[in-house]
């Protein structure tokens, strides 16, 4: 149910970034998504196509890659995708793990228009 | 086209006014605590218990945060400590610049702990940074003991979890150990406490908590 707020952070990102290159269009932002990030990709994609129609960003394209959760085992240093509890190494079988990645909510990339 | 590289937080906004926040603290010597639950878990209820406990003198106060109404404000109040209500107007959780503006005004550097009581809601607030020492996440013996691994991202980030209601175990079929269990699964570091609002059963254990995250006053300044 936040997701409008997310995405309008994202939207201020791209104008600020279109600011500081002298206007140029932004056509397409990047942006990870974390299972442990607490958004909804399918909403946040839906508040974002909201925002955008009819704004002065169209045809401005939202690119959201997925990261599910994956952790680090303090033992052997594998990185594993960690999909149920307990969370056991595959290499070395220890439960001794730690959270490698899965809460992104970050830019990955911006697309510029060449000018 | 040109495709340009970044590594920034979506939410960078908030969190640049989080880390404000936290200098603010820091430098006061201000115990910040965001508590965090779905509706009903009984933080309200916590936090009049924990102001009931503290002497007159004590230098607390407490942000609220609700979509509508100031009806926790006004329950609160009523211990005579500082209290202010966010109404958020719909929004879903706390984020950084409500809790900014909520303070206007408050002089911080005559406050020892801050309890910052989010929006009831076990999603959302999880994002939003709002510059605290501690997270506590409540749970109640009402709710399911599976409620950990549902919402693995609030009890990821939680420092503590307060089991609640604890006085009413022998009437629900709720297995504290097994909700003791799912939440360190999700997060091995999480420290627990369980509490009754109502009997103060481990309440002791909660204010020792409480007091071992706070900041000596001039530290980090």
């Amino acid at each position: 149910m936040h997701e409008m707020g997310i995405a309008n952070s994202v939207l201020d990102a791209v104008r600020h970034e279109s600011e500081i290159r002298q206007g140029a269009r932004v056509l397409k932002v990047g942006v990870r998504v974390g299972e442990l990030a607490a958004v909804d990709p399918e909403s946040l994609r839906f508040c974002f196509e909201a925002l955008v129609s009819g704004s002065d960003l169209e045809p401005l394209v939202l690119d959201l890659e997925y990261c599910p959760r994956r952790n680090r085992c303090r033992h052997c240093g594998e990185i594993f995708p960690a999909t149920e509890f307990p969370f056991t190494c595959p290499q070395c079988n220890s439960e001794e793990t730690v959270l490698a990645g899965g809460d992104e909510l970050e830019f990955a990339y911006m697309e510029i228009e060449e000018t | 086209m040109n495709r340009i590289p970044m590594e920034r937080k979506v939410l960078s906004e908030n969190d640049r006014i989080a880390a404000e926040l936290r200098a603010i603290y820091e430098r006061n010597g201000t115990l910040c605590v965001n508590f965090i639950s779905a509706p009903g878990s009984g933080k309200t209820a916590l936090l009049e218990r924990t102001l009931a406990g503290f002497d007159a003198g004590r230098r607390v106060a407490v942000l609220t945060g609700d979509i509508q109404t100031d009806n926790d404000a006004r329950r609160l109040a009523r211990y005579g400590f500082p209290v202010r209500q966010i109404s958020t107007g719909g929004t879903c959780h706390l984020d950084a610049r409500m809790v900014q503006r909520g303070l206007e005004g408050w002089p911080l550097e005559s406050l020892d702990i801050l309890f910052v009581e989010n929006v009831g809601n076990l999603v959302c607030p999880t994002s939003y940074d709002l510059g605290e020492k501690a997270r506590v996440v409540v749970l109640s013996v009402t709710e399911g003991e599976d409620k950990p691994l549902k919402y693995p991202a609030t009890f990821y980030r939680a420092d503590l979890m307060v089991l609640n209601k604890i006085d009413l175990l022998p009437y629900v079929p709720f297995d504290a150990g097994l909700a003791h269990d799912n939440a360190r699964r999700v997060n091995p570091q999480i420290e627990i406490v369980n509490v009754s609002c109502t009997t103060g059963e481990g309440f002791d254990a909660w204010y020792r908590w409480l007091e071992a995250q706070r900041v000596p006053v001039g530290a980090g300044g």
